[in-house]
């Protein structure tokens, strides 16, 4: 747990470029490549370059797709620069390919004059076969738009390690640590984080593997001041970003949510109780759970979505807080438990990791169309509070927020982040555990009603119901999602009391909007001609839009909301102070049909759904759109866009 | 079972002030005084008792004993229920389920729940029919059985509920039904057995298929169609006259008339519940050769699951503390000095 300081660097080192505001560089190969991991050292080491940082996983469902196919690439983007960064960025200026395949999927999206970096080791007849190449596009003029760099990375790598005696397939792992370290030295990084991280890792396992990775690692890296004199390649240096000052780490979302499950548990002064069944992207918050239980986490690997819920939910009956986690078909599974835990007024959170759907749909890309799902997606008037994380950080006050609400109102709430949220990585301002206002539990422990008897269904002035823990003397009842009559619990399904307590139900959860913040605008004026409405993981892209065109004095604001249900009390009054709304999602128009539902409003959607984050150009020519004069131009969807998607004619020629 | 300070109380302290809605003559009435019958005579606390349910004629039990109680959804008792006892093994947990929702919609969760052996006494009232929604077949149907979802008569072969127990792990297996005066003593059998314990309740369904367990359950001619089972005792039937031996050339069971008492010279073997591959012959005994074998069947602790989890919690808690702060800064990090600038 080494603390490393962010050096102030001098503004120039001479005989480098001069220093440009933000890179992109994408790291792609084979699924088997390790181009992940390599993306994940390479964020740590920007991150402690002082950079502010976005990046952004893009890997295939299979887990080892056959080796060199295009349906095998994988493929790990970083945006980093000395101002704030909020995406991934629009287009790489750096390429790393680690074979034909990677190269074909990515190079449509490299910006002109970009840099490739290419393993001519892997450019073999066999591998342009199934990457579907005619000729070798090292050798044709097809790159000719790009400087390119290619040359035998994998004998290098070889040779780098020949000392430690490895196999050949052992040492041609070690590629990932050669192409990191060149990266490192591009960057002017440094290496020695690295090296620990790698000691580490092989420490019980082999030490000698360790070795061998740190030797390819300075091999890379060496290689990067030798070639410098001769060819395309060439030193960058990005500024560091002056951020608040504080302690700082790298977080995924996966691991902001985990964290704020617990902070927040522990701020209602209850334990916590995970019921989790593996699905992608999701799994990843029972596996960081698994590891927190001296924070009084029990985790529980159910037989199904179904049960992991129930299991909660009994876990919350008993005076734990239930918590369960899934992605877009596990949630709907679940959605039968979710009407019984809003009947019977538990407290539970339910996290969604929303990915492409339907059905399976794109298991390992990410979407925002659960929306429905979340609010509506029940049987009966089942009302919950729903709550969309924007960035990986985001999701740990988000998490801590799901908590609240779901303790302080005995209900299910939903928290919804998606596959990019979860996957991607920021660094994060590590906050002050003391800064959050606890939120203590209190469970019943006497009778609450007349004569001495126990009502579990009593309200208070907020519709909210005792929470009351079976052991507890004298208060036995009974609960169940048989409609209820009022104060006793007892079943009761006469007209009145069902139209009551549906109302009483839907009351409570409207009730939550008093306890929650005001809707803010994130950037611009509180009315205007525009304002760009968002929620969850588009925050990025659609900031950075509103930032460019208000530069080029376009009255454009950005309004990004968390509380998606119920919606800020405000929200509405604050929406008709602009001429016109435009909501950009990941889906094909959910929130914009909850925003005209509730308030009337014009609201015109901006769609994609591709799989891929949104580019901020393409938010900002939609912005733009609304200001050129031509009628009916605005709002709409977005094209498969070439420069930020691997291209579609790429993958299916 | 749990280890707990027993409570005196009688059946009156566990009825509840509802009405009961079962109809009029249904079997779910007797079973409820016997459970009632059985919690006194166990010293349970109502404060720790909690019963679980699904849906279903029987998941209405819970609203009738004054315990804690939690009538969920359809099938899926047992997770609730595990849930429950992960959170709170101090909970005394009486899971009640039926053939519908026990073995077709829950099948899934049964089985994990055996198989994990969470500590709880699982109650499935077999009455071989859907009552609640007007008497279509269900998984323990007899084949042929003529309903309104099957009018040509049902073409698919019953699960045996007991079968389907041993078969996913359960550590106890016990039979019994509505009317018996015998079913208190094997409901406090299952209670005693720490881990899950799996009882079968026959169940007359009054409405929808009345009298289907006539052939065995009528008191006229009982004692020879009933085998109750006690451990360490001959497996007779038929008042002594009858008892189950080894068919050692089948590996299986069979009926041997005993004379003048002399059961050992019959070749009667003596009931074990201990031994597993006596409890499968036990409970596959085809009904009509055999007499219907009742009382507990198998029972042969092992640690619980609860347990064992929980034990695993304290073993990965011990030696660390707490420190949010301490977690929240894992893993690499680095320091930022000076002053902020406007992001923007």
């Amino acid at each position: 747990m080494a603390t490393i300081s962010a050096e102030k660097r001098p503004a120039s080192i001479s005989g480098q470029s001069p220093s440009p505001e933000a890179v992109v560089v994408r790291f792609a190969g084979d699924s088997g490549d390790g181009m992940q991991l390599t993306g994940g050292q390479f964020t740590l080491s920007t991150a402690l370059a002082g950079n502010d940082l976005a990046t952004f996983p893009d890997f295939p469902a299979e887990i080892r797709a056959p080796q060199g196919t295009l349906f095998g690439v994988s493929a790990f983007q970083i945006n980093f620069g000395s101002s704030e960064v909020t995406t991934a960025g629009d287009a790489p200026d750096v390429l790393v390919a680690m074979n034909p395949a990677a190269l074909k999927v990515n190079v449509q999206s490299l910006k002109p004059g970009g840099l490739i970096i290419a393993d001519t080791g892997e450019f073999t007849k066999r591998n342009l076969d199934k990457a579907k190449y005619d000729t070798n596009p090292l050798e044709d003029d097809s790159l000719a738009k790009w400087d390119v760099l290619a040359f035998d990375i994998s004998a290098m790598t070889l040779e780098s390690v020949k000392e430690f005696g490895l196999g050949n397939k052992e040492a041609l792992r070690c590629k990932n640590m050669w192409t990191l370290g060149l990266a490192l030295w591009m960057f002017d990084r440094r290496r020695a984080p690295i090296h620990e991280w790698l000691k580490a890792k092989f420490a019980k396992k082999n030490p000698v593997l360790a070795d061998a990775n740190i030797a390819a690692l300075d091999a890379g890296h060496a290689y990067g001041e030798t070639a410098e004199l001769s060819g395309p390649l060439r030193k960058l240096h990005v500024e560091s970003f002056v951020q608040e000052p504080g302690v700082y780490r790298t977080v995924t979302g996966a691991e902001a949510v985990s964290l704020g499950l617990v902070a927040g548990a522990k701020l209602a002064g209850v334990d916590m109780f995970f019921g989790g069944y593996p699905i992608t992207p999701a799994s990843a918050i029972l596996h960081n759970l698994v590891k927190m239980k001296e924070f009084g986490v029990t985790t529980f690997q159910a037989e199904d979505e179904i049960a992991a819920i129930c299991a909660a939910i009994g876990a919350s009956y008993a005076g734990k807080l239930g918590v369960t986690s899934s992605s877009g078909p596990g949630i709907a599974l679940k959605g039968e438990a979710m009407g019984l835990a809003v009947m019977t007024e538990l407290p539970l959170v339910i996290v969604n990791s929303q990915r492409g759907g339907p059905s399976t749909g794109l298991p390992t890309k990410t979407e925002q169309s659960d929306l429905y799902q979340a609010i509506y997606g029940r049987n009966g008037d089942a009302p919950l509070p729903v709550i969309a994380a924007r960035s990986p950080s985001d999701a740990f006050e988000c998490a801590i927020e799901a908590c609240r609400i779901a303790t302080q109102f005995m209900t299910p709430v939903m928290l919804l982040t998606d596959g990019y949220i979860g996957n991607a990585a920021e660094p994060w301002k590590v906050p002050d555990p003391e800064a959050f206002e606890p939120f203590p539990v209190k469970h019943l422990d006497a009778p609450n009603g007349a004569d001495g008897k126990v009502e579990p269904f009593r309200r208070d002035e907020r519709g909210v119901r005792p929470w009351i823990k079976p052991g507890t003397p004298g208060l036995m009842h009974r609960i169940g999602g048989i409609e209820k009559a009022i104060d006793t619990g007892n079943i009761d399904y006469s007209p009145a009391v069902h139209q009551s307590q549906t109302d009483a139900r839907r009351e409570k959860v409207e009730n939550v909007a008093n306890a929650i913040p005001d809707q803010d605008v994130s950037l611009g004026d509180k009315s205007g001609g525009l304002v760009v409405v968002g929620w969850g993981s588009t925050y990025g892209p659609i900031h950075q839009a509103v930032r460019r065109a208000r530069r080029k004095g376009l009255a454009v604001s950005h309004v990004h909301v968390r509380h998606v249900w119920p919606l800020p009390k405000n929200l509405g009054e604050l929406l008709r102070g602009y001429d016109c709304v435009l909501v950009p999602e990941m889906n094909s128009g959910q929130f914009k049909t909850v925003l005209r539902d509730q308030y009337l409003v014009d609201a015109r959607p901006l769609n994609k759904v591709s799989g891929q984050p949104f580019a901020i150009a393409e938010i900002e020519r939609a912005i733009e759109a609304f200001f050129d004069d031509v009628p009916g131009n605005e709002g709409g969807d977005v094209d498969p866009n070439k420069k930020q998607l691997p291209s579609v004619k790429a993958v299916n020629p | 079972m749990n280890e707990m300070t027993t409570i005196t109380t009688t059946l009156k302290d566990w009825e509840t002030d509802q009405e009961v809605r079962w109809c009029p003559g249904c079997g779910d009435y007797a079973i409820l005084k016997a459970v009632q019958r059985t919690l006194p005579q166990l010293g349970a606390d109502p404060a720790k008792t909690v019963f679980v349910s699904g849906i279903g004629c029987s998941s209405r039990f819970p609203y009738y004993v004054e315990s804690y109680g939690f009538h969920t959804i359809h099938g899926r008792a047992p997770a609730f229920a595990t849930g429950m006892k992960l959170a709170n093994p101090e909970l005394d947990i009486w899971l009640v389920t039926g053939d519908g929702d026990g073995l077709s919609i829950g099948g899934n969760h049964l089985l994990h729940a055996l198989r994990r052996n969470v500590n709880m006494q699982i109650m499935l009232f077999n009455n071989e029919i859907y009552g609640l929604t007007k008497g279509q077949y269900s998984p323990t149907s007899r084949l042929g059985t003529s309903s309104p979802s099957t009018p040509g008569g049902s073409v698919d072969r019953p699960v045996q509920p007991c079968a389907f127990a041993l078969g996913v792990g359960a550590r106890f297996v016990a039979r019994g039904f509505d009317v018996s005066k015998n079913l208190p003593d094997v409901l406090k059998a299952a209670h005693a057995h720490k881990g899950a314990a799996f009882v079968e309740i026959f169940q007359n369904c009054i409405v929808y298929n009345k009298d289907v367990f006539h052939d065995f359950a009528a008191p006229k001619g009982a004692e020879d169609q009933q085998l109750w089972l006690q451990h360490g005792e001959p497996m007779l039937f038929a008042n002594g006259t009858k008892g189950l031996a080894r068919d050692v050339q089948n590996m299986t069971l069979k009926v041997v008339d005993v004379v003048d008492g002399d059961w050992e010279a019959a070749g009667v073997k003596r009931h074990d519940v201990t031994n597993r591959a006596l409890a499968h012959m036990l409970v596959e005994l085809p009904f009509g050769p055999f007499p219907m074998a009742l009382g507990v069947i198998y029972d042969d602790p092992r640690p619980t699951y609860e347990d064992a989890v929980l034990d695993q919690d304290v073993k990965s808690r011990e030696g660390k503390v707490a420190d949010l702060g301490k977690l929240l800064s894992k893993g690499q990090t680095w320091t930022v000095s000076g002053t902020a600038a406007d992001p923007v």
